[in-house]
């Protein structure tokens, strides 16, 4: 799923302090699991921007609301009066989400309330850890099912560096070296020997540096 | 041995004798006027001069750079090349650059990751590995192209090396490691360095019964410890680094005035002891700002004078 993270409110404070209306938008999906961004969080963001506009002075009216995904239009229906009568709005989706929102409503103002960090797992409650960069041509048939793009510090698909210590990585004792996990799967697979087969040169035109992606089913 | 480039080195150790390289860092401005003065102060006692790639990720003037400075005073150098800072355009680019100055040698790395250096708020690239770095060099050099296929009119015409940590982990793939730069393309391997030397001898062992001394000169990295502060300060901090307790404790029983000149000596035995092993074909003296002491060290080391190769 997507990991974010909510801004300081400072920041969040001042980018929508100037508006007279704001509407704080929840998503409902990936950023609720991690308890940033859901329409939970958007009531909580909603009240204590209510109580930072009376501390100020500032007369904003502020109202809350969401729905279960910002990244699909027929969701939006039951939010449509909401949003058209906006006049700023403060979404706690992914970037994606701000983004779909910005494209709805061309005059409208849309402000992130979330830095969008990653995407991972729950490791346990409260615990999310990145496990994927989306990098388009996956490799995890090749290393053991341990993502090396979005684990290793330095991304290297012919792993470890001659930083790795004790199972953790150069940068830091809190992360784990990817590439002692990818061998330690290797070898309780049985595929030790596999190791030595050197991963070829990676097309990164399937990532980021190819530009913005999109793929399209056919039929629909 | 079949001479594939114009490299001292690899003229040196091909024909049977130990080879000895150095390195200096290039400083931290645009004044070339130190690195030279490194270079002059070890090239009689060294085939070859390593320069660093902005090493530990602080901002430095360039290694091609210096190189091309080295090369202008008639000293070898060796071109390190990290692939943390430059996509592949670039590293292909760099390597025609120096190629086009006679540059003959090139060391393939990962690099230190920027965290540790003075930007580390930069983004990094690694478009490609270091082991991808050794094929791209042995692909522009042996086949005459770029990775992207097209030909290369003139190749560059380089002696590949690769660093190897014998001390990282996981210990049960390091030599398998090995293996990999060696089916790579490496030449020439230049190790981090070298404290534990029963360990060392351990990995060497295995790289032995695989053969692979037969393919590869390995070169273990020789650092004497100034004092037995920096002793404790590389056990500590830095990251891959073995330094055995025994060491430190030498380095403790001798009067601080004492210490450096009882690291030489640390450095002068490691030396001593690693020739007799099998396997080993040189060494890589590293002495971090201290390079006033590599001829005392080759000297002592049994390693002078150096073979002279037309």
């Amino acid at each position: 799923m997507i990991v974010g993270e909510q801004k300081p409110f400072d920041e969040v404070w001042e980018m929508v302090k100037n508006h007279k209306q704001l509407t704080v938008f929840g998503c409902n999906t990936c950023v609720a699991v991690c308890h940033q961004g859901g329409n939970k969080e958007a009531e909580i963001l909603a009240s204590l921007l209510r109580m930072r506009a009376t501390q100020e002075g500032v007369d904003m009216d502020i109202v809350n609301g969401g729905i279960e995904r910002q990244c699909e239009h027929p969701f939006f229906e039951s939010a449509q009066e909401m949003l058209e009568g906006s006049e700023a709005v403060l979404s706690l989706a992914c970037g994606i989400g701000v983004q779909f929102v910005a494209e709805k409503y061309m005059s409208t103002p849309v402000y992130p309330a979330l830095n969008t960090t990653f995407l991972g797992d729950v490791q346990e409650d409260g615990f999310f850890t990145e496990k994927c960069q989306a990098c388009g041509d996956c490799v995890l048939g090749l290393t053991g099912g341990i993502c090396p793009v979005s684990r290793c510090c330095k991304r290297v698909l012919n792993g470890p560096c001659g930083g790795s210590t004790n199972g953790k990585c150069e940068i830091s004792k809190d992360i784990d070296c990817a590439w002692q996990l990818v061998v330690n799967r290797l070898e309780a697979l049985g595929k030790l020997d596999d190791y030595e087969k050197i991963a070829p040169v990676k097309d990164w035109s399937k990532d980021r540096a190819g530009g913005p992606r999109s793929f399209k089913l056919e039929g629909f | 041995m079949d001479i594939k480039t114009n490299s001292k080195l690899e003229k040196i150790m091909k024909s049977g004798h130990m080879g000895v390289s150095s390195e200096c860092g290039p400083p931290r401005s645009s004044d070339p006027e130190g690195i030279i003065k490194k270079g002059h102060l070890i090239k009689d006692h060294v085939d070859c001069i390593n320069i660093t790639d902005n090493q530990t990720s602080v901002t430095r003037l360039c290694s091609l750079a210096a190189c091309i400075h080295l090369k202008n005073e008639g000293l070898e150098p060796v071109l390190q090349m990290v692939v943390r800072d430059r996509n592949r355009i670039a590293l292909q680019s760099d390597i025609l650059g120096a190629a086009s100055f006679g540059i003959n040698n090139i060391l393939c790395l990962s690099g230190d990751h920027q965290s540790f250096g003075d930007h580390p708020n930069s983004q990094n690239v690694f478009d490609l590995d270091s082991m991808q770095l050794i094929q791209t060099v042995r692909h522009m050099r042996d086949e005459g192209k770029f990775l992207g296929g097209d030909e290369i009119k003139l190749p560059p015409n380089m002696f590949v090396g690769a660093a190897a940590n014998p001390f990282a982990d996981p210990f049960k793939i390091r030599v398998p490691r090995l293996a990999k730069k060696v089916a790579a393309g490496a030449e020439f391997i230049q190790t981090q360095c070298v404290y534990n030397l029963d360990k060392f001898e351990l990995w060497m062992e295995g790289i032995v019964e695989r053969g692979l001394h037969e393919k590869v000169f390995i070169m273990p990295g020789i650092t004497p410890m100034r004092s037995v502060g920096m002793a404790k300060y590389m056990a500590r901090a830095v990251p891959g680094m073995d330094v055995p307790k025994e060491l430190i404790d030498r380095l403790s029983g001798v009067p601080k005035e004492k210490q450096a000149e009882e690291g030489i000596t640390i450095a002068v035995e490691a030396i001593q002891r690693l020739k007799e092993v099998t396997g080993v074909s040189g060494f890589h003296i590293m002495a971090i700002e201290w390079e006033e002491k590599v001829p005392e060290i080759v000297e002592r080391g049994g390693l002078y004078p150096r073979p002279k190769i037309d």
